[in-house]
């Protein structure tokens, strides 16, 4: 206990820029995962012959080892934080996709048959209908996707990247247990307050009739 | 209003239309029906109006245009559209689910308020109603917003795909009622679909029976319950329904006596008796210069007034009591029976008399609903 302490009192001001940059990273790649899953899984919707397919592949991406990709992205990409960010956000597609992908499909279809027999366009029942009550499964997957995303987050270090991995690697290098702790602890703390700070917002964001049932 | 032409839809994957050359035409204010088993077509036949169902060839004119060169999201905002399904939006208000249409056809907020409420105040739910949610209301209120929200940009046309379909039979009776009486406040013409003939029956100005992608035959409920076109139709109607509801539709005028025994009020006393005996009959219709129905005279009262009085109209009982010819007979039976009266005097325009029903024309009508198809079966037999 004492050694940690010394340690955070040498590393006090290390362990606040590496958590720094630890968030960053993660909420950069959960950003552009965002960006671009949300989108891509409504397309999908449209396409539901070719839809699962798409997913599956996906799905294989998410199964090669995560220090594999970093390494594959080495030659194209270099060493630094873009390349840490850019596996990070290749992780957090397919949950965001797949839960995307699936909320929107699981959308009462004769709400959307009502829509479109109203005169609503693709895009009105996009934004008025399926959306909204997608919002609270596709908030789910963004959860999952970011508390994993901040635990990967910590191989950023291993091609330079930096965050709280920075401060494990040291430990396991200099044999000091209580500097691999004090980058653990904090990735820890920030996995759980992202899950509960999300599942607040998810809360909010389910429609009224769907609230107290199936999350 | 609304018309089909050589309308063929085939789908993909199918050879067989699921809808064949398509030919009708509706008027304006007209409540359609369209009915058939399932699979013949009838949805199909709806779903191209707005466009949901591409027809694959022939023309659908809405007042003149045709729907297929016509935008088809523009198309349906122009057209009102109930399913059976309800189809609310659950994450919205009742207000904002009534005026869905009015949001996407940009109108201010004040105007999607003014509208639903004044939709609200047609059907019995109070104005707080707006502020709720789909889900606080019981399944009858809900398509009641449903129908409204239908009517909120005040179409001149409304498609209906089952909608009371989903309904327990008491709820789906009293929202039938109170649909045809708001049809006939707003004025629309309805196109409908259902599988249940009872309902189309209460509903129809005309009913469309169609069967594998074709219509089978088009009439008003009463037409088609008298004279289906061919057995296929009488299947469909079913013979129950076939005998069952002719007091449902059949008219006074259809089962009265065109030649009711009568005397004319200047006649005596005397004249009235001779005809009594010439016609084998206790009481007589009594009737002025040009057959209005001036009351009736029965031998008691001849009886009672002989010594005093010597005309017609000095003894006869004018008490009014007679139906009209156009009445439902399902009415005059029931009041008939509830008064006890023998018979009871059939009348058209300016009391004109023509006809009478007797209890025991009443009889032969109950006794072909209850016993009819037996009796036919047991003579068939013979």
């Amino acid at each position: 206990m004492e050694a940690i302490i010394t340690t955070l009192s040498a590393y006090g001001w290390d362990l606040l820029e590496k958590t720094g940059e630890h968030m960053f990273i993660s909420m950069a790649a959960i950003f552009l995962g965002v960006s671009v899953a949300i989108p891509a899984g409504i397309l999908l919707t449209r396409i539901p012959k070719v839809a699962d397919r798409i997913i599956s592949f996906v799905g294989v991406l998410q199964t090669v080892p995560s220090l594999a990709i970093l390494a594959f992205l080495m030659p194209f990409l270099g060493v630094g934080i873009l390349p840490a960010i850019i596996a990070l956000f290749i992780y957090s597609v397919l949950p965001i996709l797949r839960n995307t992908y699936t909320g929107v499909m699981e959308v009462d279809s004769s709400l959307k048959e009502a829509g479109r027999g109203m005169g609503m366009s693709n895009w009105e029942t996009v934004r008025k209908i399926e959306l909204p009550l997608a919002l609270p499964v596709i908030m789910s997957g963004i959860r999952f996707a970011t508390v994993y995303l901040i635990g990967w987050a910590t191989l950023a270090a291993f091609i330079g990247g930096g965050g709280l991995g920075d401060l494990i690697f040291d430990g396991l290098n200099l044999y000091q247990p209580e500097l691999i702790i004090l980058g653990t602890i904090p990735a820890t703390l920030l996995a759980l307050l992202a899950n509960g700070g999300l599942s607040m917002i998810e809360k909010k964001l389910t429609p009224v009739a769907m609230r107290g049932e199936t999350a | 209003m609304l018309e089909f032409k050589e309308v063929t839809k085939t789908f993909e994957g199918s050879e067989k239309p699921a809808v064949n050359k398509l030919n009708l035409s509706i008027e304006k204010g007209e409540f359609v029906v369209f009915i058939g088993p399932s699979g013949c077509g009838k949805t199909t036949t709806m779903k191209m109006i707005n466009r949901l169902v591409e027809p694959t060839d022939g023309q659908i004119l809405v007042e003149g245009t045709n729907v297929l060169e016509q935008d088809s999201v523009q198309l349906r905002r122009s057209i009102g559209y109930v399913i059976q399904q309800i189809g609310l939006m659950p994450h919205m208000t009742v207000g904002e689910n009534i005026s869905l249409v009015g949001s996407l056809l940009k109108w201010s907020k004040e105007k999607q308020r003014e509208r639903a409420k004044e939709l609200i105040s047609l059907v019995d739910l109070p104005e707080e109603y707006l502020n709720r949610y789909p889900h606080e209301l019981s399944g009858g209120q809900q398509q009641r917003i449903g129908v409204l929200r239908a009517l909120a940009a005040d179409p001149p046309l409304i498609l209906m795909d089952e909608p009371f379909g989903a309904l327990d039979p008491i709820t789906r009776d009293g929202l039938q009622e109170e649909f045809k009486k708001l049809q006939k406040e707003v004025d629309k013409t309805i196109v409908f679909v259902t599988h249940d003939m009872d309902e189309a029956i209460k509903l129809a100005d005309k009913i469309v029976i169609m069967n594998a992608g074709e219509i089978v035959q088009v009439g008003s409920p009463d037409e088609i319950l008298k004279h289906p076109a061919n057995e296929f139709v009488e299947d469909f109607i079913g013979k129950d329904r076939l005998l069952q509801s002719r007091p449902d539709v059949t008219r006074v005028e259809q089962i009265m006596n065109a030649s009711p025994i009568t005397v004319k009020e200047e006649r005596t006393l005397k004249d009235a008796i001779q005809v009594m005996r010439d016609n084998r009959v206790d009481s007589l219709l009594v009737i002025d210069e040009i057959g209005t129905l001036k009351g009736y005279i029965d031998i008691e009262m001849i009886d009672t007034n002989y010594k005093k009085r010597s005309y017609v109209y000095e003894a006869m009982d004018t008490e009014e009591y007679s139906v009209h010819k156009s009445d439902l007979l399902r009415d005059t039976m029931y009041r008939m029976l509830r008064r006890g009266s023998a018979y009871v005097p059939v009348i058209e325009e300016n009391d004109r008399l023509v006809g009478i029903v007797t209890r025991a024309a009443l009889a032969n009508m109950v006794y072909d609903t209850i016993w009819g198809d037996e009796t036919a079966e047991v003579a068939a037999a013979q």
